[in-house]
């Protein structure tokens, strides 16, 4: 008989089944959520507190050397700017990390949202990088390394507020630009980001996440009536670093209500972690279809040609 | 009353006053330059005398740590039998770097402390004056009492026109 052996048979099985018990990779097996470094900084954003008058945006443009805007930084009829028909405010781009929006909830006073990088636990930005140009530091900010990024842009897809910006203008030397949580110039020394400082009202206050959950906590049970109770940021998308307190629903100022409580990359790898195991299995498995279909036509044949030659005979 | 017995009330009597204004005129200043911030906004020169007018008492301001104590239903809970306090200055509470790292570590080993989210000195001014000034017709614009300097114009980039472009979108 033609086609394979059994003993050849036997053996390519179980060389399958052991390489599929190896392949599949122990990360995904053991896969949880990443909820952050224990000692990470954050910041608390106090919607009720901001009263626009944007000195943030001014701190985050000198501190990050960006260039000079086109209207002052305390100039309000930024406000009023919309863009693509009127569906959008402004947002975050190549040449401001940070902006405030003003929001006109029905019947209350305006409420103003600042709105800049998250700085998740697990950032859809570092997920779907697969240069590995983010890095998440051990005190909270989300980084960027601009010599290893290819310009794909994937990171602008996946995150889920919208937040990275590219620097189209620069033809030659493009980059990723968003807020980096001051990482290099104040973060790492213990300081907190330029906007934090300025902050007025301290509508941003900086500290441990940990902390500045007890203190959000704390802030709504004090002030009955004046906040939503949720806190934005602790569990969406497997947290955030940068999370906000709210007098108004949160999405009538802005914010994605139910983006889910699972970082973006658990979307995907549940999917991602079986193309090991079916990598191994498929080629031994049709294989041995082919083998085992062939091996039928291969008899059928062979007894057609020795019918043949007996016939001729 | 025989006439030395009224000159020595009358004696006590100037003598209390003189005193009781003394002491008062002592402690409370007249005036408080606030230029914490003089790089970029020129000094806030805070009339305090002229502040003492309005509310009732000075703890309309200065919460519980002097005057008659205060009547605010989150505070009295803890604070309706607190005693005057040896200096009542915003800063010796409200400290002026509240995001330093010494300090938010101090916050986050003192398990027993109540108030962590005390604001910083900043937000301390802000709020308690704010709240009265829209009420009452007082300044409530940043510029109304903070005079930029020209660094201060620099940060704000005043003199930007709006003929540059806006950035990518």
């Amino acid at each position: 008989m033609s086609g394979i052996s059994r003993r050849r048979f036997l053996a390519a099985s179980i060389a399958g089944c052991a390489a599929t018990t190896l392949a599949v990779p122990k990360k995904a097996l053991a896969s949880g959520a990443f909820s952050g470094y224990p000692d990470s900084m954050g910041v608390l954003v106090d919607l009720s507190r901001c009263i626009g008058c944007r000195s943030c945006e001014a701190a985050c443009n000198e501190e990050q050397n960006l260039p000079a805007p086109a209207l002052p930084f305390n100039d309000k009829s930024v406000f009023d700017q919309t863009f693509h028909g009127g569906t959008q405010k402004r947002r975050t781009d190549e040449n401001a990390y940070t902006v405030v929006n003003r929001y006109n909830p029905e019947g209350s006073e305006p409420v103003y949202r600042k709105f800049q990088c998250n700085h998740c636990a697990e950032p859809a930005c570092l997920s779907s990088c697969f240069v590995n140009a983010y890095t998440k530091t051990p005190e909270g900010a989300v980084i960027y390394n601009k010599n290893v990024c290819v310009g794909c842009r994937t990171c602008m897809v996946a995150c889920p507020f919208h937040v990275p910006a590219y620097s189209y203008s620069s033809a030659f030397d493009p980059a990723i630009k968003k807020c980096i949580f001051c990482h290099e110039t104040r973060l790492k020394n213990g300081l907190p980001p330029a906007c934090v400082d300025i902050c007025p009202q301290e509508a941003l206050t900086f500290g441990k996440r940990k902390d500045l959950i007890k203190i959000a906590n704390q802030r709504i049970q004090t002030n009955p009536g004046r906040y939503i109770n949720h806190i934005y940021g602790e569990n969406e998308l497997g947290g955030t670093s940068w999370m906000y307190l709210s007098p108004v629903p949160f999405e009538e100022v802005g914010f994605d209500p139910n983006p889910g409580n699972e970082p973006i990359i658990s979307h995907v790898k549940d999917f991602l972690s079986t193309v090991p195991m079916v990598l191994a299995i498929w080629p031994a498995l049709f294989v041995g279809f082919h083998l085992l279909a062939k091996k039928q036509d291969g008899h059928d044949h062979d007894a057609e040609k020795q019918h043949e030659e007996e016939g001729a005979e | 009353m025989s006439f030395k017995k009224i000159y020595a009330l009358l004696i006590t009597m100037l003598a209390v006053a003189l005193l009781g204004s003394m002491a008062t005129a002592a402690d409370m200043p007249d005036r408080v330059i606030l230029d914490s911030m003089s790089e970029m906004f020129e000094a806030v020169e805070f009339d305090h005398t002229m502040h003492t007018e309005f509310g009732e008492d000075c703890s309309a301001c200065h919460h519980h740590t002097t005057g008659t104590g205060t009547t605010d239903d989150r505070c009295v809970s803890c604070h309706a039998t607190s005693d005057e306090v040896a200096t009542v200055a915003c800063r010796d509470c409200h400290i002026e770097a509240p995001f330093s790292s010494e300090h938010i570590n101090q916050k986050s080993l003192d398990v027993y402390t109540f108030h962590i989210d005390r604001p910083g000195l900043k937000a301390a001014y802000h709020w308690n004056c704010l709240g009265c000034h829209e009420q009452m017709d007082g300044p409530t614009e940043c510029e109304d009492c903070h005079t930029r300097t020209a660094r201060g114009d620099a940060f704000y980039h005043i003199n930007a026109t709006g003929s540059s472009a806006e950035g990518g979108h």
